[in-house]
């Protein structure tokens, strides 16, 4: 199961852990929630854990079209 | 004919409507400019020209004004009837229609400044049109990865904003879209900053911020033109405009205000925080859920296993195998009586045996003398003792034929007492 949606996977999540606090599953329905539960609890820790901080200032190049640049937190335009 | 009654007044000097109009058109252009007149506005109108027409009058007199296209852009509030203005500009003279106007350079309502009628006026109009209405809001995304920035590259606001992701150690994209935050165009650059980013597939959110500042500082962001970018944006937006106290017409727009670009830092990058706490709630609620499943399920399977039915069926189970010890236990008694009984029965039939094979072989013996006996009797031996003799041939054959021997053949004969040979004659 692929959650490409960091949204969605967090609603299945909680869904999931409502139905099994509910506690009328049956074992193997269960397990099998618990399982899946367990899978999108991981996907969404790595989703959090995944970026990296990045700045960056879009700037005109010479042709006038807007290009990324790193971006100097001191507010000194960039080379 | 008139010019003969004319002559009559030799001195008079005659002017031409257009020259008298001209005339008073420079004494009055001269004597009137960079005037200051206050008034009531009334009759205001706009046709598609874009310049504006209308009445400037007080209880006792009236005039005509006319404030140009070009003019009216740079006011910020919409003069309207019934208005208390301050107009500033110069009398001139409409040749064709031999009228004076006002032309109006610049107006200011009297009472409420300029802006914050303007301010208001926008705010009411806007918000007639539904553009602050709640099902307009966007929510915000639960885990942004970049974010658009709309701000100055060197203003504060984008330093407090990094500073605070700095502090909170937060995984964030930024990308700047550098504008003016004050100053001509630069409602302009903020609209376009807002559009751009809303063609990137980028971004997840953006922020429209700049730091404090006067009614006038913040004024780009109480045009129409960043309201209705805000509003028209896809992505959701967070105004963060000023401080605390500073409400702009983009904060009404906005899905979301925050109050300083420090709050909205802290908006943005307080989600994730949230969220991995709500994770990790998430997960151990499962383990919990799971754990507390299992156990009641041990628990009823305990249960069913100590109830009437498996109980009864146990002590049945252990009488039989009681019962089964016990006869276990007799039938080993029981095994040496039963072997002695087998012994016992064993010796008796080999004794029998014995008696059996000792008498069976006592008859062979005697059968076996009656038997030599009369063997005896038949011994060629017994024969030859009643003087009988046997003839035997070359080959050691009994000659019972006298043919069967040759003349001269050497033959044997035994008697009695032994053998000797002899040759037929």
């Amino acid at each position: 199961m692929e959650y490409k949606d960091f949204e969605n996977a967090l609603a299945r999540l909680e869904s999931i852990v409502g139905e099994l606090e509910e506690g009328e599953l049956a074992l193997e329905k269960a397990l099998k929630l618990f399982e899946e539960g367990i899978k999108i609890s991981r996907f969404c820790s790595t989703k959090l854990d995944e970026a990296e901080r990045k700045v960056e200032i879009l700037l005109k190049d010479k042709k006038g079209e807007l290009t990324e640049k790193a971006f100097q937190p001191e507010g000194e335009p960039s080379a | 004919m008139q010019q003969q009654e004319f002559k009559m007044f030799e001195e008079r000097k005659i002017l031409s409507v257009s020259q008298i109009v001209n005339d008073v058109k420079v004494q009055l252009e001269t004597q009137f400019q960079d005037i200051w007149v206050r008034g009531e506005i009334s009759n205001f109108k706009t046709p598609s020209s874009g310049h504006s027409y209308f009445t400037l009058k007080d209880s006792d007199a009236q005039v005509r004004a006319v404030c140009f296209r070009m003019q009216r852009r740079l006011l910020k509030f919409r003069p309207q009837d019934g208005m208390d203005v301050i107009v500033h500009g110069s009398l001139s003279v409409y040749p064709p229609r031999g009228e004076f106007q006002l032309v109006v350079e610049f107006m200011e309502p009297v009472g409420p400044g300029a802006l914050q009628l303007a301010f208001d006026q926008l705010k009411s109009r806007l918000k007639s049109e539904g553009l602050f209405e709640e099902v307009h809001k966007k929510s915000l995304p639960l885990l942004p990865s970049k974010i658009g920035i709309v701000t100055s590259s060197t203003g504060a606001a984008i330093q407090d904003i990094l500073r605070v992701l700095s502090r909170r150690n937060d995984r964030l994209n930024i990308l700047i879209f550098p504008t003016k935050v004050q100053g001509t165009g630069s409602a302009q650059q903020v609209a376009r900053g807002i559009h751009y980013f809303n063609t990137r597939e980028d971004i997840d959110v953006i922020i429209v911020t700049r730091g404090g500042g006067s009614l006038e500082d913040l004024w780009a962001f109480n045009e129409e033109e960043v309201a209705r970018a805000i509003f028209d944006s896809d992505l959701p937006v967070i105004s963060a405009v000023g401080h605390q106290v500073d409400f702009t017409i983009a904060d009404f727009v906005a899905d979301l205000r925050a109050p300083t670009p420090s709050a909205a830092a802290e908006i943005v990058s307080g989600t994730r925080e949230d969220l991995c706490n709500r994770v990790e709630g998430l997960h151990q609620r499962s383990v919990q859920a799971i754990q507390l499943c299992l156990k009641d399920k041990r628990e009823k399977l305990r249960k069913l296993a100590s109830s009437r039915a498996f109980v009864d069926a146990e002590s049945k189970l252990r009488f039989f195998l009681q019962r089964l010890d016990e006869l276990q236990a007799r039938l080993i008694q029981t095994i040496p009586s039963l072997i002695r009984g087998t012994r016992q029965k064993f010796t008796q039939q080999e004794q029998s045996l014995g008696q059996q094979i000792h008498f069976y072989l006592k008859n062979k013996k005697h059968a076996l003398t009656t038997l030599s006996t009369q063997l005896q009797a038949f011994s060629p031996l017994a024969v030859l003792e009643r003087g009988y003799a046997i003839v035997t041939g070359k080959d050691r054959e009994i000659v019972r034929d006298p043919d069967h021997v040759e003349k001269g053949d050497t033959i044997g004969i035994r008697v009695e007492r032994g053998e000797f040979r002899a040759k037929k004659i």
